[in-house]
């Protein structure tokens, strides 16, 4: 096994252009895992984690993330973005979120990433890089199945992108423990007041994060009745609603951390809680 | 056993919460476990285990891995030198797999290479041609008439009934429940390590991470066909134990593969091969009725208890001994019948692990004295205050129980610790379903459980239980200074510490050292069933009163002052004392008479946070009061207690090794999960000292009572906060969500023999 440590991003394009069975590591808090597993055995790395380009983060309006960010970045400065902070909060212990990366998240694109939900809600943009150039595939394009994407192995993920959607977002999974745990199921609501968009997202209860396309329009519909831009309880039975709309669109399976009946019922729960919260956020 | 006072007060000594000597290295990373050794020309060993829970073994082929880089030897059953078996207590479990593997995990071959990466794809590259059989892995059916015969002696492990009284007598008052526990592992954070060296006489030496050095030896040198004075045996560091290193694991294959090699062999395993590599908490399935007067006095208790003791016995006959036993809990039952089996399956095999046969029965019967007092309309804090055992009263096996015995004390003093501020707090973190931000308040609900529990302390049933104790009291530059040698294993228990505050005591000496234990001093016993203090702790006291007594003979001799230790010491005083506990009486068929040394008790409350509409579970605190006889190191007492309720809580909630047909689905910490510090709660713990007048200063075991009663008290709290039956642990959200009870599938009358079940329609 080699291991390449790179500098600058052309360096890296450069070696997954001309190099066979290269594997990019990031923070490695996945890839170590899988190796560990002896589910692949790499035998060239190209460590990414020095490349400073790929540590930006910008925000006017427009947010654009470096896929070396890591989540207690996240945590420490204003992101764009409340859920994906949340998100980031959600995920490992302090010694992962001190190396872990957006970009890692989207590299691995498990269905329990915890920052894709939110991606998704965001209908964020993944920005892909190439000896032949760039190209942007909209979140909802990239990911194709478990661990899967449309990735090619000699694109690098620069960064992640979206138009800034205000406070009224939020993101909450479910586990039996309570931290350092794979959610069983994962929900992020983003309500772009501005936009009079709602974009919801679900996490770990299909093969891919899933939109919820049913229960944005229910809520859509909500806002448009009391207004987009006023802070409004809904009523539990709307709440209820969503959720119920929300869970549908769900294509959970049977597996060591849940089951389908659970996955359907907390989803359900948490629809309904995360509107009744973001609801009252202007 | 005197307690006399010491004449002069040490630093350091017996009573004092005394710094480990091991706590700063473990917390820098700096302590050497057992995966750290290194030797020069090391080698690498692998095994090769079997992906099949039942199959039979049609030929191995390691023509292609012997070619392979690095590879230096591979191990299969034929090749092994005499004897194929080992076992704790019975003779029933292959070195090597030959024939038939019996679970998935099973070793098949083992190989030694240059480097641990080529010993491992040699190990994959070895071809075993396997004819799968149907596996059983229903305890229940294993047990039935019509069931496949997984040993030649049938699948009985182990049968246990115990009759009291009139064991058919009626009550006013009857509750009935069925419950099941699922497999718990120790999960110590070192996974099995050892290294064994070759040595000029053609024997070998091994280092290893264990709970009994002297009956490892006992179990590997017929093995390896070598006399036990050939085989010597060193303690490595041990990162946790909990049970999981009673049984022998890679201690024979690595010797093997260090003699067949003639260099030294280090095996360790990895965390998902450590789940393959060692036996785990029994799972149970328990019937139980109970019976009690309208005033709540218990009258009966019946019950059957069926243990899944996996492919091979391990120390499953004590375990299902003490599940029996301690059937009906620390409480005055005039009569009982108490049925429990253990049985061969195709499951991983089950074995020792902290409360040992006494947390399976604890949590049905801790379920039942609820729905007895909820019948009853009592309290259910005075219902078991009630029926407490006290001094002299005997237990369903007509054992009294003497010495010491405050049940009703740790009941009362555990219900009267102050209760955790009473808000349900609102920020997420501290709520259940913590970092995952899934309630803000809404949906959770606050409920208190409360649990009683006991066990027994050393072995028991006839065994010859002792401890081996040198302590030579010398003098150098410096001063006096004690040595103190012993073979127990320190597995994170703090038994060093014990040893060197006794030896200070005694001796008066501040600066004692404690050798490294191994087997050329005689055997301590196992650090488990809570009896270290009590018998190395025993042993180490004698030898140092031996110690003194020749101190004092020297200084009468010499007409000078005992204190006069420069020259008293001019020789230094070697003793070594072998310490017995009083004898115990083997089981019969029915009763267990003086079966054991005497027994520990312990209580908790649990207050717990439940978000009734996710089913998760915040646990908020648990109070404790523990009868520890004596605290010898009272803040190492403390860390016993908060770490046995961490693993109680982790099998009331989380723990859970999961199967599917005899196969392990959650082999790894991803998915296996324990307790994290954001899942423990405060523990507040109130110790009861009652010194036990046999016991080293009245010291009695601390290790295992905290893991007893902590789950089904954790459990009750979340009944309390739900309202739903919650009979099997650990607890999912689906069964709090859902509420649907688990169901055994069999119809059992409980007290009955369960290879009478009948399958429910
Ligand atoms: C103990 C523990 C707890 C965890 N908890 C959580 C959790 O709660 N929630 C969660 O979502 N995840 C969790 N994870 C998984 C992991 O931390 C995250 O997926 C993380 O975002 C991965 O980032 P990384 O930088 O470490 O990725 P790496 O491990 O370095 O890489 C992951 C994959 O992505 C590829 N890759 C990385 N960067 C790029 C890039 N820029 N372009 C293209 N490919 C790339 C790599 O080749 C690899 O295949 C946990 C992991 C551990 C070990």
């Amino acid at each position: 096994m080699s291991v390449h440590i790179s500098r600058h991003v052309d360096d890296v394009l450069d070696n997954l252009s001309t190099r066979k069975d290269v594997t990019i590591l990031a923070g490695g808090t996945d890839l170590l895992v899988e190796i560990n597993f002896g589910r692949i055995r790499p035998s060239n790395i190209v460590a990414i984690d020095r490349v400073d380009e790929l540590k930006d983060h910008s925000r006017n309006g427009h947010i654009r993330m470096g896929a070396l960010v890591t989540y207690t970045r996240m945590l420490e400065t204003d992101v764009g973005s409340p859920a994906l902070q949340e998100a980031a909060r959600t995920i490992g212990s302090p010694q992962i979120r001190n190396a872990a990366t957006i970009g890692g998240n989207l590299g691995t694109c498990s269905p329990a990433g915890d920052t894709l939900p939110v991606l998704a809600a965001l209908e964020a943009t993944v920005v892909l890089r190439s000896k032949g150039g760039e190209r942007r595939v909209a979140f909802g394009d990239f990911m194709t199945g478990p661990k899967k994407s449309v990735r090619r192995p000699d694109e690098l993920i620069v960064a992640a992108e979206w138009e800034d959607a205000g406070e009224a977002q939020t993101y909450m999974f479910a586990a039996t423990r309570n931290a350092m745990a794979i959610s069983i199921s994962g929900l992020a609501l983003v309500v772009d007041r501005a936009r009079r968009r709602v974009g919801v997202g679900l996490g770990s209860c299909g093969p891919t994060i899933i939109r919820a396309t049913d229960a944005e329009r229910f809520a859509a519909g909500l806002f448009d009745e009391t207004g987009w831009d006023r802070p409004a309880r809904p009523s539990d039975a709307a709440a209820r609603e969503f959720g119920r709309l929300a869970a549908g669109a769900a294509k959970p399976i049977d597996d060591v951390r849940g089951t389908v009946a659970y996955r359907r019922h907390v989803l359900a729960v948490m629809g309904a809680r995360a509107l009744a919260r973001v609801a009252v956020v202007p | 056993m005197s307690t006399a006072a010491p004449r002069t007060r040490i630093r350091g000594g017996v009573g004092e919460s005394v710094e480990r000597p091991d706590s700063a290295p473990k917390a820098k990373g700096e302590f050497q476990y057992g995966s750290d050794l290194r030797r020069e020309g090391m080698l690498f060993g692998a095994t090769l285990r079997s992906p099949h829970p039942y199959a039979r073994i049609a030929g191995i082929d390691t023509a292609a891995a012997k070619k392979m880089s690095g590879v230096k030897a591979i191990i299969t059953a034929s090749d092994l030198p005499t004897r194929e078996l080992f076992g704790l207590m019975k003779l029933d479990q292959p070195v090597l797999a030959s024939g038939k593997v019996r679970y998935v995990g099973e070793p098949v071959a083992i190989v030694a290479a240059e480097t641990a990466e080529e010993a491992r794809v040699a190990a994959r590259a070895i071809t075993v041609r396997y004819e799968p059989l149907s596996p059983i892995t229903d305890p229940v059916a294993a047990l039935q008439p019509d069931a496949a015969q997984l040993h030649r002696r049938g699948n009985v492990i182990e049968d246990v009934l115990v009759e009291h009284g009139d064991p058919d007598a009626r009550a006013d008052v009857v509750v009935d429940g069925e419950y099941e526990l699922g497999m718990q592992d120790q999960a110590a954070l070192g996974p099995e390590a050892g290294l064994a060296i070759p040595r000029q006489d053609g024997g070998v030496e091994l280092h290893i991470a264990t709970q009994w050095l002297h009956e490892d030896l006992r179990q590997i040198a017929p093995c390896l066909g070598l006399p036990e004075s050939k085989v010597h045996l060193v303690l490595a560091g041990v990162g946790g134990a909990f049970g999981a290193r009673e049984d022998v694991t890679l201690q024979i294959h690595t010797c093997l593969l260090a003699l067949a090699t003639k260099r030294p062999v280090r095996m360790t395993y990895g965390r998902e091969e450590s789940f393959y590599g060692h036996v785990h908490r029994h799972p149970a399935k328990l019937w139980y009725t109970h019976g009690a007067t309208k005033k709540g006095e218990l009258v009966f208790v019946r019950a059957t208890i069926v243990l899944d003791g996996g492919a091979y016995a391990s120390s499953s006959p004590a375990v299902v001994a003490n599940a029996a036993c301690f059937g009906a809990g620390p409480y005055r039952v005039p009569n009982a019948r108490i049925h429990a089996v253990g049985a061969y399956t195709n499951n991983p095999p089950t074995g020792a692990m902290r409360g040992f046969g006494a947390v399976q029965s604890c949590f049905a019967y801790e379920a039942q004295m609820d729905k007895l007092a909820a019948a009853l309309d009592i309290d259910p804090v005075e219902l078991r205050e009630r029926n407490a055992l006290r001094n002299g009263d005997a237990i369903i096996t007509s054992q009294p129980v003497e010495g010491s015995a405050p049940v009703a004390d740790v009941i009362r003093r555990c219900a009267d610790i102050a209760m955790p501020n009473g808000e349900i707090p609102t920020e997420p973190i501290a709520l259940p379903g913590g970092l995952g931000n899934l309630t803000h308040g809404e949906g959770v609900r606050r409920g208190v459980g409360y649990a009683a529990g006991m066990k027994n302390v050393c072995y028991s049933h006839g065994f010859d239980d002792f401890s081996t104790a040198r302590v030579r009291l010398a003098r150098d530059v410096r001063g006096p200074i004690a040595h103190v040698h012993t073979a127990a294993a320190e597995v994170g228990q703090g038994i060093v510490t014990v040893c060197a505050q006794i030896a200070r005591t005694e001796l008066g000496v501040e600066r004692v050292e404690v050798d490294r234990p191994d087997t050329t001093i005689g055997s301590a016993g196992s650090s488990s069933a809570s009896r270290q203090t009590w018998m190395t702790g025993g042993a180490v006291l004698a030898a140092c009163r031996e110690v003194k007594a020749e101190l004092l003979a020297r200084a009468r001799k010499a007409g000078r002052s005992p204190d006069d230790l420069g020259a008293l010491l001019e020789e230094p005083i070697d003793r070594t004392v072998t310490h017995r506990h009083r004898d115990t009486e083997p089981r019969d068929a029915k009763t267990q008479n003086q079966g054991h040394v005497a027994f520990l008790f312990a209580a908790h409350r649990a207050v717990v946070d439940v978000d009734v509409d996710t089913g998760l579970v915040k646990v908020v605190q648990v109070a404790t009061a523990q009868d520890v006889g004596k605290a010898i190191n009272p803040v190492s007492v403390v860390g016993q207690i908060e770490g046995g309720i961490a693993q109680g809580l982790g099998l009331a909630v989380m723990e859970e090794v999961l199967l599917r047909d005899g196969l392990v689905r959650n082999a790894s910490f991803t998915d296996y999960l324990l307790p994290t510090t954001l899942d423990m709660p405060p523990v507040v713990t109130v110790l009861i000292e009652h010194p036990h007048p046999d016991a080293p200063y009245g010291a009695k075991g601390v290790g295992e009572p905290p893991t007893i009663s902590s789950t089904p008290a954790i459990v009750a709290a979340i009944r309390a906060a739900t309202g739903r039956e919650l009979n099997r642990v650990p607890v999912r959200p689906d069964d709090i969500v859902f509420g649907a009870p688990y169901r055994s599938g069999w119809r059992i009358t409980p007290g009955d023999d369960p290879r009478r079940a009948v399958r429910a329609s």
